[in-house]
């Protein structure tokens, strides 16, 4: 996969796989193209060059608000939640492509078990919560089409450690309920911790494939992502 | 006990924000509590007068309202003043009168409703009228924006605004060409009689004509962005619109919609406007759209009800200023409102919304 920001280079051949129930984790420090990498999977930055394949079919090229159709949906960077609209709202506009009232029933109510504090601020206006809840929110929404991918970008951004090791605890409960997730992470050591499998980005190339725990033995891995020297 | 304590801290508060304040937020204090004395005093002396004078200023401000709403609705989604608005709402006005004249590019197809023909026809003339230029003008903001706007999607935002203002010349010819320079009389259709007995109070079937429309596009308007599927997916792309398109909405769909609501507002408007006044332009698009920018800034841009609460407040200072100053110093009045808010309250009476909703990346 090859994306450009412009004429700027941003992805330089990027390949990489997700298995069906697996969780991933892309670490790399700051601008080495993760996010970058997701918005080519996701369609808002469409790769010019490589191919995007999700359950045997090619997507590159599907516009953006078709991904969710697709069975690919994203907690982005920064939240991106809606900030004049309710915690309702907002987990309504994650479902809103479905017409199966049952079925937003049914995962409203999966939201909630996983983030009872959403439940709790239902009619609040989502821009008036704290960074945590709106995580909870971003991640809830993003539920609420039902995916088979979840594509989380940086969940732990701007959180205490208490509350990224309790979201991280709810994405691995996510992903034993069966979504599978590719999670874009700074935070090498948490990702690695929950992640089946891990990619190492540099400079929009992969340098490092290897199963987390390998990654985290890797005394260079250690060095440079987990804070260790 | 607790009531005297409790209105005392009330008025100590007071007392505290009045010492904490800016002096230009004193002398505008000053200023606005002076002119509502002066207007008070003349609504003592004549209440008839005034209270008519009231009711011309609300009818005024519902038809700059209509239009007010179609500048915000666009400015909350893409950020732009979309200044070919106005003209848009002239063409709606031409529309309107080229229904009612039964006569299209050289073509009669039905004899012209005069007025002559009855309550019946008359109704069901306007109510055409009504219909068919809603829907022109609904169609033109679409087209104005895929043609004009959406291929300048990524540009700077000073390009788009001056491609609005080449929308609006182009728009203004086309009126030109189309009726001439001179003003375009509309027929009769509504009465001018009061309604209500005597002449103390005048209250015409005119205006209540205009608020009889007003009030359901309004409340549909409103019902529309709160409540359906659509509307919801507006007010998200408005938010967000990365975010939106992840949620699955088509962004530029979104922005069409919008454009078609303004479009259909301003089409109404245009009607309602050329049987109010009896006559339409080719640049009367430019002085009311004006108007009604001024209305839209002055609730606060991008915000919905800050559109109609200025296009009202914009409506009844206009027609004060008629009645009790001038009718040559109307003009100058209201741009001097609308200077005074860009000074003193550039957010707008109830606060603009861009800063919050069309923020981010």
């Amino acid at each position: 996969m090859h994306s450009y920001y412009g004429s700027i280079h941003a992805l330089r051949g990027v390949s990489l796989t997700v298995e069906e129930g697996e969780v991933v984790t892309l670490i790399g420090s700051n601008g080495a193209g993760k996010t970058t990498t997701l918005r080519s999977i996701n369609g808002v930055l469409p790769a010019r060059r490589g191919k995007v394949i999700f359950d045997g079919e090619e997507i590159q090229g599907v516009p953006a608000h078709d991904m969710i159709k697709k069975g690919i949906a994203q907690s982005p960077e920064g939240r991106k939640i809606f900030p004049r609209m309710t915690v309702r709202e907002n987990l309504e506009m994650g479902a809103y492509h479905r017409n199966d009232r049952d079925g937003i029933r049914r995962d409203m109510d999966r939201v909630f078990e996983l983030f009872p504090r959403l439940q709790e601020r239902i009619k609040q206006e989502a821009g008036t919560m704290s960074g945590g809840e709106q995580q909870m929110l971003a991640i809830g929404r993003a539920l609420m089409s039902s995916p088979k991918l979840l594509l989380l970008d940086e969940p732990s951004m701007g959180l205490a450690p208490v509350l990224v090791e309790r979201i991280f605890d709810i994405i691995k409960e996510i992903n034993q309920q069966g979504t599978t997730i590719l999670l874009v992470e700074q935070n090498a050591n948490v990702a690695l911790e929950i992640a089946t499998r891990g990619y190492v980005l540099e400079s929009g190339s992969i340098v490092n494939a290897a199963p987390a725990e390998k990654l985290r033995q890797d005394p260079k891995v250690r060095e440079a992502y987990l804070g260790e020297i | 006990m607790t009531t005297g304590g409790a209105a005392k801290s009330r008025s100590e508060a007071l007392l505290q924000s009045v010492r904490s304040s800016s002096w230009s937020t004193r002398l505008s204090a000053v200023v606005i509590v002076a002119v509502l004395a002066l207007l008070l005093s003349q609504a003592l002396q004549e209440p008839g007068q005034f209270a008519s004078q009231l009711v011309i200023g609300i009818t005024n401000g519902a038809i700059i309202a209509l239009i007010a709403l179609g500048y915000t609705l666009v400015y909350g989604i893409i950020e732009l003043i979309n200044f070919a608005h106005g003209d848009n709402f002239m063409i709606g006005s031409f529309v309107g009168i080229t229904v009612l004249s039964g006569t299209f590019v050289g073509l009669q197809f039905f004899a012209p409703i005069t007025g002559d023909g009855g309550t019946l026809i008359n109704i069901v003339g306007v109510l055409i009228a009504l219909v068919v230029a809603m829907a022109a003008c609904g169609l033109i903001g679409v087209g104005i924006e895929r043609v004009a706007y959406k291929p300048l999607r990524n540009s700077p935002r000073l390009a788009v605004l001056i491609t609005a203002i080449g929308m609006s010349f182009i728009l203004q010819n086309i009126g030109l060409i189309w009726k001439g320079p001179a003003q375009v009389p509309f027929p009769e259709l509504i009465s001018s009689a009061n309604i209500l007995p005597g002449e103390a109070v005048i209250f015409r079937w005119k205006d209540l004509f205009v608020i009889a429309v007003t009030v359901p596009l309004l409340v549909g308007l409103s019902y529309f962005i709160s409540n359906t599927r659509q509307g919801k997916a507006m007010r998200a792309v408005a938010q967000d619109k990365e975010a939106a398109s992840m949620m699955g909405i088509n962004v530029n769909r979104t922005i069409s919609i919008t454009f078609l609501l303004g479009g259909i507002l301003a089409g109404a408007s245009g009607v309602m406007y050329g049987l109010f006044n009896g006559i339409t332009v080719f640049n009367v698009g430019f002085t009311q759209g004006l108007y009604a920018f001024t209305a839209a800034v002055l609730g606060g841009i991008g915000n919905l009800s800050g559109a109609v609460v200025g296009g009202f407040l914009i409506g009844i200072i206009g027609s004060m200023a008629d009645q009790y100053i001038g009718v040559r110093w109307t003009s100058i009045v209201i741009f001097a409102v609308l200077i005074l808010v860009l000074v003193f309250r550039p957010r707008g009476l109830l606060g603009d919304r861009s800063a919050v909703q069309g923020g981010g990346e």
